[in-house]
């Protein structure tokens, strides 16, 4: 199978999207002319003109609010916030407006709209660029939220955000958006709310999100010549989540690991945590645990951000305190 | 310029008594105790919301705000989605979820009323850009008061829409107050059509108090949007009768001192001298609308309290397009 880039496979979702249904739009920051902050609107422009890609003001809420009242006319706009710490700009819009008006106005609202942003740190963009905020969207309901880890998943979650009518916050982690992976040549779409076993194995459940499947993948891969065997989960949706698919891993292996970027107090590993204390109890034979960001601002040191994110060395020794090697 | 006809006077001081009558009847059922949350009475405003929505159709859109009911009304909701929507019952307009802060009906281009200030003017902005994108010739209005005219998405909402020429319409209420705060203390200027020049769109000022002037300048406006010209920022000078809410009873804040001036330039007694004046109305039509309308008011307070509460069942319902 070809191989292209994680932001090449979003250009391809945009660009057929826009094909296949001539209410798609897209709208954001620098995403004309400029391609997008990190390339992943290159080449829209020229494809589809200045109407369906609008180059918008530095106005978080103005784009939400302007994607929102479209979608409630019956168009199915893509926003793109640049950083996911920008949507916090935006607040109001996604909390009290979008995730909102379906629910409390009766149900008949049309609300067909992707809010994309990136998020994650890695790359000394420091506090304000850095942010993994994915939880904030989840604790909403009326919100579903994405978060792909691979090129394919990225185009198939992608395309299928965009014929959803509910709204979608698509989250995209930077460090991912020049790695290449393997992605069909034709038409395909991943459902929302799918999670997808990455790698089997039989003594532990790592279920990681965004770019800590990457990482989880090849701490699996160093304890596999241990002789400890992972089973690595990617929900890709955390919400809705796809609690079989996850808990089936953990009542084989009977031991889990929750693995993300963003700060372990209240991060989307404090809910999952406690949906296995809920629903797999009986199946845990140990404590689980939770490799996740310290609590800290991202900060701007090379040195000091490689101690704030969590790295695929975190995750081999949790694995390995999961499964009583202690080291 | 769009001429008054007799029957769009006619429309407006129907429409006007409608949401005054509505209210008052709402306000009498909230004192006896039958409605849940609170009410924000839009009383004395009713020129406005007659004079924007006579130029619109039921395909064009509009935003709304806390202070919601004689939009809705104007924009034609009916008395019966209405009052059971206050009453919280399955059978109004949001089926008991929204109450009176929130009432909509997207069938009816009523997008909705937002609680939050200012947060409908970016959505009337993007309805706008749907129109337009869509190629259609509707308009986009948004409502909203003095107080949000400070507010960042105020701002945004509308660069965007005269940055992109958008067929939207925005109306500041004037009321005098950001709930309790005097204008002069929530701002440095008098005029707020004046920060229509930072915007490069029209500014136009309208007593808000006349509504065949409100007519006037809304039909200038919404005839430019339609016609591609782009937005324009009206406002609309008023004043609410009674306090932000029912039960602020505007002492603290020097609202009633300034009231009994306002009440004498009742916006529906204005008007009905108006059609008079052109014998556009007898005594007995005007006896007429207002017989119609208490027994329209009388049959909606009936439905309401007849209706059914929301199901338990409901509590989950209309989340996301389907349960999850």
């Amino acid at each position: 199978m070809r191989e292209i880039m994680f932001r090449e496979a979003l250009v391809e979702a945009l660009d057929e999207e826009m094909r296949r249904d001539e209410n798609v739009f897209v709208l954001g920051e620098d995403i004309g002319q400029f391609g997008g902050s990190f390339k992943a609107t290159l080449g829209l422009l020229e494809k589809h003109g200045p109407e369906r890609i609008r180059n918008t003001p530095i106005a978080e809420e103005a784009i939400v609010g302007a994607a929102l009242g479209a979608a409630l006319v019956g168009m199915r706009p893509v926003a793109e916030l640049h950083f996911i710490d920008f949507a916090t700009v935006a607040m109001n819009q996604i909390v009290n407006q979008v995730a909102k008006v379906r629910y409390m106005f009766g149900g008949k609202a049309r609300t067909s709209l992707v809010i994309r942003m990136h998020g994650g740190g890695g790359s000394s963009a420091a506090a304000q660029h850095s942010q993994s905020l994915e939880a904030w969207f989840v604790h909403v309901p009326g919100l579903k939220v994405v978060m792909p880890s691979t090129p394919k998943d990225a185009k198939g979650l992608l395309k299928s955000a965009i014929r959803d009518n509910d709204p979608v916050i698509f989250v995209e982690h930077r460090a991912l958006y020049t790695v290449k992976g393997p992605v069909p040549e034709g038409e395909y779409t991943i459902p929302l709310g799918a999670a997808e076993v990455k790698r089997e194995g039989s003594d532990a459940t790592i279920v990681a999100t965004s770019s800590m499947v990457g990482k989880s993948l090849q701490a699996a891969e160093e304890l596999a010549k241990e002789g400890i065997s992972c089973e690595v989960v990617d929900p890709r949706t955390l919400f809705p989540l796809d609690k079989e698919t996850i808990l089936a891993s953990v009542r084989k292996t009977g031991r889990l690991l929750i693995a993300h970027e963003a700060v372990r107090r209240c991060g989307w590993g404090a809910e999952m945590a406690a949906i296995a204390g809920e629903e797999a109890f009986d199946y845990l034979d140990a404590p689980l645990v939770r490799v996740c960001a310290k609590e800290t601002p991202v900060p701007y040191s090379p040195r000091l951000e490689r101690l704030h994110i969590p790295q695929k060395e975190d995750v081999a020794a949790g694995v390995r305190r999961l499964v009583g090697v202690a080291r | 310029m769009a001429k008054l006809t007799r029957e769009r006077a006619l429309w407006m001081y129907e429409t006007m008594i409608r949401i005054r009558r509505f209210e008052e009847r709402a306000i009498e059922v909230f004192q006896a105790g039958e409605l849940p949350g609170f009410i924000h009475p839009y009383i004395g405003e009713e020129a406005v919301a007659a004079g924007v929505c006579a130029h619109l159709s039921g395909k064009d859109q509009i935003t709304s705000t806390h202070r919601g009911h004689g939009h809705m009304i104007a924009k034609g909701l009916g008395f019966n989605g209405m009052m059971a929507e206050l009453y919280a019952r399955s059978t109004g307009y949001c089926k008991g979820k929204g109450g009176s802060l929130h009432i909509a009906d997207q069938d009816l281009g009523a997008l909705g009323a937002s609680g939050i200030v200012g947060g409908g003017i970016p959505i009337a902005a993007g309805a706008a850009l749907g129109i337009k994108l869509k190629g259609g010739k509707e308009v986009a209005v948004s409502f909203f008061g003095d107080g949000a005219t400070n507010i960042g998405a105020f701002h945004e909402g509308i660069n965007l829409a005269a940055a992109w020429r958008l067929p939207a319409v925005f109306v500041c209420e004037n009321n005098r107050y950001a709930q309790s705060t005097p204008q002069s203390v929530h701002q440095s200027i008098r005029d707020i059509a004046d920060r229509a020049k930072a915007y490069g769109i029209p500014g136009v000022i309208v007593d808000g108090m006349d509504a065949a002037a409100v007519y006037e300048v809304a039909g200038e406006a919404i005839g430019r949007a339609r016609g591609g010209g782009g937005p324009t920022l009206i406002e609309a000078k008023t004043f609410r009768f009674w306090g932000h809410y029912l039960g602020d009873p505007g002492t603290a804040y020097g609202h009633d001192r300034e009231a009994p001036k306002w009440k004498k330039r009742d916006p529906i007694p204005a008007l009905g001298g108006l059609l008079r004046k052109r014998k556009w109305l007898t005594a007995k039509a005007d006896e007429e609308i207002l017989a119609r309308v208490k027994g329209e008011l009388d049959a909606a307070v009936e439905f309401a309290r007849k209706s059914p509460p929301p199901e338990p069942a409901d509590l989950m319902a209309d989340i996301y397009e389907k349960a999850l």
